[in-house]
């Protein structure tokens, strides 16, 4: 069967490229998503599932009202996300918690909060929680707690079940996703438009391309003329056996999945690509759990892994348009969750250009070309 | 003793131990896991899913998980890794286990 070239391919089937697909979809556009094989980095199935706002920005505006934006938006887009695939994400957005039992560090964070509050004004809502006044509102926090922050805006999704709703979204609204489609390289092509060289030897044909690939991006990146350098940040996780009980808190730590286990993470380390679990961090994982709720301490942990973020040099999302290569586009970030509603709609209406644009030029890359040429 | 069960145990050498399962006593070759008791005690279910779906041992291998039940007053133990003591409490659950040690739907 023929199929018509599409106006635009993603190069990644993550949560980052997906979403930008469904919003392509949105406005009417004919997608094709080429995702990878199956044993690469995938950021998008061993994530956390975090919707989280707290922090988020302290040292740049536009990333802290981006995050509220998308907090804002989260609702109505599980609700989306429900109509066109049939899945519930578990979307819970009743408030999530910071644990800190070191006095400076809570302080630390407090003045974080405080320096995302002044870029937000009115937006930021958010309160600091102190020992026993904390353990009096929250029953079983340990002793060894020093406070909390508390914002109500934060939550979580079930992280692999808003993939597969992404997906068959996509799918719903007539994307075409292929899997185990690895591209090699994209060659931009006089006239217009690009080739796309796939692993097993096929060539694609675009006229727009998306580079979405996460930690894969960093030389499709650099050969279309991307200078940002994208890098992996090893995250490890602990899962307990199911509990019957509800927890009482959602923490950036410590999460409940819906189907009742308990999801402890949070570590970062530098590790390259190497995304095993250690021993050493297992424990370090445990204790903080048990140290912020006591009452974990005989709930097994069932399984572990590491996984890995995708970082740009400043932590913040990068949306570039190619200068060289007019149609080829960069979008990496690591809250692919937690931005997805911005995403399917206003990042995909900037790629298209369509009227009442909004400004994304703050995420450009040419933010990182002084430290590069420096 | 063995009625109902499809499964049989290798002729009988040794010593035996008892055990009880819900509260009634119960015997089995010395030697075996609690898995293997619990095939050779009757083959029913020995626990219910969240969803109330019954489910015995059936890896025999510390994969499945589906032969968790109560020992000793601990909940979630994989029966097909723990080998049967004399006078051990075994439990069959139903649901998932609560915070506390005990588990939903037990009265």
């Amino acid at each position: 069967m023929h199929q018509r070239t599409p106006e635009i391919t993603i190069v990644g089937g993550g949560l980052v490229g997906l979403s930008v697909a469904l919003g392509l979809l949105f406005s009417g556009r004919r997608v094709r998503v080429l995702d990878g094989a199956d044993c690469d980095a995938r950021a998008s199935q061993g994530n956390f599932g975090l919707i989280w706002g707290q922090g988020k920005g302290a040292n740049f505006a536009p990333y802290a009202h981006w995050t509220m934006d998308a907090l804002a938006a989260w609702p109505g887009f599980a609700q989306q996300l429900q109509e066109l695939s049939g899945i519930d994400v578990a979307l819970d957005q009743s408030g999530g918690y910071e644990f800190f039992t070191d006095p400076s560090e809570m302080d630390a964070f407090k003045a974080e909060l405080e320096q995302q509050a002044a870029h937000l004004g009115g937006r930021a809502i958010y309160e600091m929680l102190y020992g026993d006044d904390l353990r009096s509102q929250l029953k079983g926090i340990g002793p060894d707690v020093v406070g909390a922050s508390f914002s109500p805006g934060d939550g979580h999704v079930n992280p692999l079940r808003f993939l597969r709703a992404l997906r068959c979204s996509v799918q719903a609204m007539g994307g075409r996703v292929t899997l185990g489609a690895t591209v090699a390289a994209i060659r931009p092509q006089l006239g217009g438009g690009f080739a796309l060289a796939l692993a097993d030897g096929e060539v694609a044909f675009t006229e727009q391309v998306i580079v979405c690939a996460g930690l894969g991006a960093a030389t499709l990146a650099r050969d279309l003329g991307f200078i940002t350098q994208v890098r992996p940040q090893l995250g490890e996780l602990l899962i307990t056996e199911k509990l019957g009980d509800r927890l009482p808190f959602l923490s950036s730590t410590i999460r409940q999945v819906d189907e009742g286990g308990v999801q402890i993470g949070g570590t970062k380390a530098n590790a390259g690509l190497d995304d095993r679990e250690t021993l050493p961090i297992m424990s370090k994982l445990a204790h903080h759990a048990v140290t912020v709720f006591p009452a974990l301490a005989d709930v097994r942990v069932v399984r572990a892994w590491g996984a890995l973020r995708v970082m740009s040099p400043d932590g913040y999302p990068v949306y570039a348009k190619s200068g060289p290569n007019p149609g080829a586009f960069l979008v990496t970030c690591h809250s692919g969750v937690t931005l997805a509603p911005l995403h399917a709609s206003v990042l995909a209406k900037w790629i298209l250009n369509t009227s009442a644009t909004p400004d994304l030029e703050a995420f450009d890359e040419c933010r990182f070309a002084l430290s590069h040429a420096a | 003793m063995n009625v109902a069960s499809r499964f049989r145990t290798l002729p009988e050498t040794g010593d035996r131990v008892q055990f009880t399962l819900d509260g009634a006593l119960a015997t089995a070759p010395a030697g075996v896991t609690v898995a293997a008791a619990l095939l050779a005690h009757s083959g029913a279910w020995t626990r219910r899913t969240a969803q109330g779906a019954p489910r015995t041992a059936y890896c025999m291998m510390g994969v499945c998980f589906d032969c968790l039940v109560e020992v000793d007053g601990t909940p979630n133990t994989q029966a097909c890794m723990t080998l049967l003591r004399e006078g051990m409490s075994v439990r069959r659950q139903t649901g998932l286990r609560d915070l506390n040690g005990g588990h939903c739907g037990r009265g």
